[in-house]
């Protein structure tokens, strides 16, 4: 397939859509799915196979629409007419929809859910800009909207100097966690010296509660593919690889599918798009360890070793799978490519901040009253995301704090609700981007309670490789555990906040180097539940039961002194 | 091979490029606490004993797994330094079940070296009790899990050295656990040679000699370099007494 064929598909796909008089898009992505989805598009296709409606309604199973929480989510697509979108759709409600609407005309009120507000307009999809709307297991869809035409591009009209140039120009930033400038990454693996170089994309996703990157696989694999071939093309590689965490299968389904159809048309494998360019792409299926998405975790797995990290430097743009050069971004970071490939680098850099640009996709979760997946543009306020997106928070509670960056990060309270939402920011908070988990928590959630949930799963997580992370986590759950349940003293305290500034400073990856991350920034805004716990035993939330009594391991010299009842104890020991 | 020069406790020193941090400090007579690095074996930059603070870094480094570098600011003994070794140790002792008193390693046990040479006389942690097995199931030696600080010698002399692979590590966090061959009794396993090398390069009592009794068992690392020296130099040299 050369450039004009690629064109010509687009055409013939555009055509045969608008051939049909009516569009119903189902999403068929994970959380809809497990709402009753199926049941859902089975219903519409039924329906419109009793009233013979075949040949001008089409039925389409699609990605992530994004209100998750308000699945299933159907959208009608009728000529000449806007779309509407119809929430919580039950296969009764799928059916009067095809009645009254698609054959009617008139829209079923009851489960609309309109498109003007916030949680739509506030939004720029630019990664999920095809989410929801193309059926995924479908070359031709991804086509029809203007898809591989970047790749095409890039090999025809750039060097692979120029795409990484245009890459660092964009200003786009790893979206895996630590924020790296994208192009300088890729121009690194491109000048080092190596036989063969090697392309990884990183869906391994371990954060608990985010599902970004799950739902850009499952919602758009070519989208992440096509970003993968521009990456091998930039940096002179043959070869990639998407890690792809064991949990996704629907996932991993899906970019097997595409990669299979990308590889029959010649889009992906030799000669790409009659150039002399090859890459070709596996998938390889991770096991399901948080540590196995750190990038030298990552490649010991995909080399079949045991996943465990290795101190950096040298880095994997140095000496990476097999020890040659390697390029590891994100998939949320390689869906951004063919965008800026497509509109430019300045278009690119015109959202977003200074020095944060571009979009953000989040899981929001927790308590706001629509949960679900958004892409807001850099430097939104965590207001807008909480009050106009999220719609706030449902049963009169209040707002407490937001939990970014998952096991990694830190809560942000509420005086910082209008701090805009970018790297920096984050980071000057003690939280950080992170890949894009985002909970909101009201009055009713203790923070003590919150930093142990994160503490035991990176004790769980922990490789066991180094000794800090390793026992640290543990020691640090334990800790964190006697607060809680009322069996803490003063100096336990003291000793958690000891050990939470070692772990981070000594631990040999960033697991452990973040793992205190969300005590600290809880002990740095909410110190004083942990003191109503320890002193007063008394959960301000009202979630702890604290019926345990402190065990006293004080020293005799000061335990005396508080059987007298002079000094201050907490002040002593340490 | 060109020479690198960095400063290292506010002297200026030259090392060889591509050396390690940990064999210059060696070399300089520094002593650097280490519990994971062997001499001979591959480095695993585990345990965080030989951490040193670099200036312009923000983070700690591990010496045996650090190069040189040209301009180099290190230091290797400040107050923090001292402190974080110490609760490193405090947190390998809580998490195993280190009873030295009854210990066939007793008095010439690494980690009680370390302990000793550091300071660390109490443990402020939790102890964590794990209930963990012996496997006495091989005829010449016994592997002790309540002892392991997961250094992992014995995996790579057992791989690097001898060649057998016999050992491995299975689990995660702190459930991980020295295994041999598919998790089976050290004494069932086919691939074993019986050599021993794991027994003298474990730095604590958790492989040993069967039969020795508290405090008996002694350890020879230096077997490493004879058969270094002998197989990439070529040279025999045995300890006076031997041969
Ligand atoms: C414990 C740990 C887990 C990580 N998990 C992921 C992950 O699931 N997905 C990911 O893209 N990056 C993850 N990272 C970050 C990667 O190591 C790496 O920085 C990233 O994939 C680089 O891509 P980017 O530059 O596009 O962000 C993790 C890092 C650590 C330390
Ligand atoms: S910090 Fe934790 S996860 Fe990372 S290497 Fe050490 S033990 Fe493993
Ligand atoms: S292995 Fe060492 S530290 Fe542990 S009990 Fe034996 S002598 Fe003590
Ligand atoms: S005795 Fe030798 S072969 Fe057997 S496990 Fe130990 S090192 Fe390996
Ligand atoms: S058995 Fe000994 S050598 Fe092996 S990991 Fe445990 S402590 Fe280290
Ligand atoms: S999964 Fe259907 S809207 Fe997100
Ligand atoms: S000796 Fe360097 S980390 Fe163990």
């Amino acid at each position: 397939m050369n450039r004009a064929d690629l064109e010509n598909m687009a055409q013939r796909e555009q055509e045969r859509q608008q051939g049909f008089r009516c569009r119903l898009l189902c999403c068929a992505s994970t959380p809809c799915l497990s709402s009753g989805g199926t049941a859902v598009a089975d219903a519409l296709q039924d329906e419109i196979a009793r009233r013979e409606l075949n040949a001008e309604v089409q039925v389409v199973s699609t990605g992530c629409m994004g209100p998750c929480s308000r699945g299933p989510v159907v959208t009608v697509q009728r000529q000449g007419e806007p779309d509407l979108l119809y929430e919580n759709v039950t296969p009764d409600a799928a059916r009067r929809i095809v009645q009254q609407h698609v054959q009617g005309g008139e829209p079923v009120q009851e489960h609309l859910l309109p498109l003007d507000i916030p949680f739509f307009t506030k939004q720029h999809k630019v990664v999920l800009s095809n989410s929801g709307l193309i059926d995924p297991e479908r070359l031709e869809d991804y086509v029809a909207r203007g898809g591989y035409s970047a790749l095409a591009f890039a090999l025809r009209e750039m060097t692979p100097e120029e795409v990484c140039a245009e890459i660092i120009r964009s200003g786009l930033r790893g979206r895996g966690g630590a924020g790296y400038p994208t192009g300088l990454k890729w121009d690194l693996v491109r000048k080092a010296p190596g036989a063969r170089k090697f392309v990884v994309a990183n869906g391994d996703e371990g954060d608990p509660g985010a599902y970004m990157d799950r739902t850009l696989m499952e919602s758009d694999p070519h989208r992440v593919l096509e970003g993968m071939a521009i990456a091998g093309y930039a940096v002179g590689a043959e070869q990639g690889y998407i890690y792809v965490r064991g949990e996704y299968p629907i996932a991993a389904k899906r970019l097997e599918r595409a990669i299979r159809a990308a590889e029959r048309r010649g889009l992906l494998g030799s000669r790409i798009l009659d150039s002399n360019f090859n890459f070709r792409i596996d998938v390889r299926i991770g096991a399901g360890a948080f540590v196995c998405g750190e990038e030298t975790a990552l490649m010991a797995s995909i080399m079949g070793r045991r996943g465990q990290p290795v101190p950096r430097p040298p880095y994997p743009a140095q000496r990476g799978l097999w020890g040659m050069p390697t390029l590891i971004n994100n998939v949320e970071t390689l869906g951004n490519v063919a965008p800026i490939i497509t509109h430019g680098a300045d278009w690119f850099a015109g959202i977003g901040t200074e020095k944060s640009k571009g979009t953000k996709i989040f899981a929001l979760a927790g308590k706001v009253a629509t949960t679900g997946l958004i892409e807001v543009p850099m430097g939104i306020t965590l207001r807008e995301i909480v009050f106009d997106i999220g719609g706030g928070i449902p049963d009169g509670g209040t707002f407490k704090a937001a939990q970014t960056g998952g096991p990694s990060g830190g809560c942000i309270p509420a005086q910082f609700l209008d701090t805009p939402v970018d790297y920096e920011s984050l980071r000057a908070l003690g939280s950080i981007m992170g890949s894009g988990g985002l909970i909101v928590m009201d009055d009713r959630s203790c923070m003590v309670d919150v930093a142990k949930f994160f503490m035991e799963f990176c004790m769980d997580e922990s490789c066991g490789k180094c000794v800090p992370c390793r026992v640290g986590t543990v020691e640090m759950y334990e800790l964190l555990r006697r607060i809680t349940d009322g069996s803490a003293t003063p100096a336990d305290l003291a000793t958690l906040e000891e050990l939470c500034v070692m772990v981070q400073e000594t631990s040999l990856c960033g697991l452990g180097q973040s793992a205190p991350n969300p005590v600290l920034s809880t002990l740095r805004y909410f110190r004083d539940e942990y003191e109503a716990h320890i002193r007063e035993r008394r959960c301000p939330a009202g979630v702890c039961s604290l019926d345990q009594v402190p065990v006293l391991e004080w020293p005799d010299r000061l335990h005396a002194q508080a059987l007298a009842g002079n000094g201050s104890i907490s002040g002593e020991v340490n | 091979m060109s020479v690198v020069t960095l400063t290292v406790n506010d002297e200026l020193v030259s090392a060889q490029e591509g050396q390690s941090l940990l064999s210059l400090l060696e070399e300089l007579g520094i002593q650097i606490p280490t519990l994971c690095h062997l001499e001979g074996l591959s480095e695993r930059g585990g345990c965080r004993l030989c951490l040193v603070e670099v200036e312009g870094s923000n983070r700690l480094l591990a010496s045996c797994v650090t190069p040189v570098q040209e301009g180099m600011v290190v230091r290797t003994h400040s107050d923090r330094l001292l402190k974080y070794r110490r609760m490193i140790l405090e947190l390998l002792f809580a998490e195993r079940n280190h009873v030295c008193a009854v210990c066939v390693m007793n008095g010439h046990c690494e980690l009680q070296d370390q302990a000793v040479n550091l300071g660390m006389d109490h443990v402020r942690y939790p102890y964590l009790n794990p209930d963990l097995p012996v496997d006495a199931s091989h005829e010449r030696f016994v592997l002790d899990h309540n002892r392991c600080i997961l250094c992992t010698r014995c995996v790579r002399v057992c791989d690097e050295i001898e060649g057998a692979h016999v050992w491995d590590v299975m689990g995660r966090g702190v459930n991980s656990r020295i295994i041999a061959d598919l998790n089976q009794p050290w004494g069932t396993s086919q691939s074993c040679t019986s050599c021993g090398k794991c027994v003298q390069v474990c730095p604590t009592g958790a492989l040993t000699t069967r039969g020795v009794t508290v405090a008996e068992m002694e350890k020879q690392h230096d077997f490493l370099r004879w058969i270094l020296d002998g197989r990439n130099k070529k040279q025999w040299h045995y300890p006076a007494g031997e041969q």
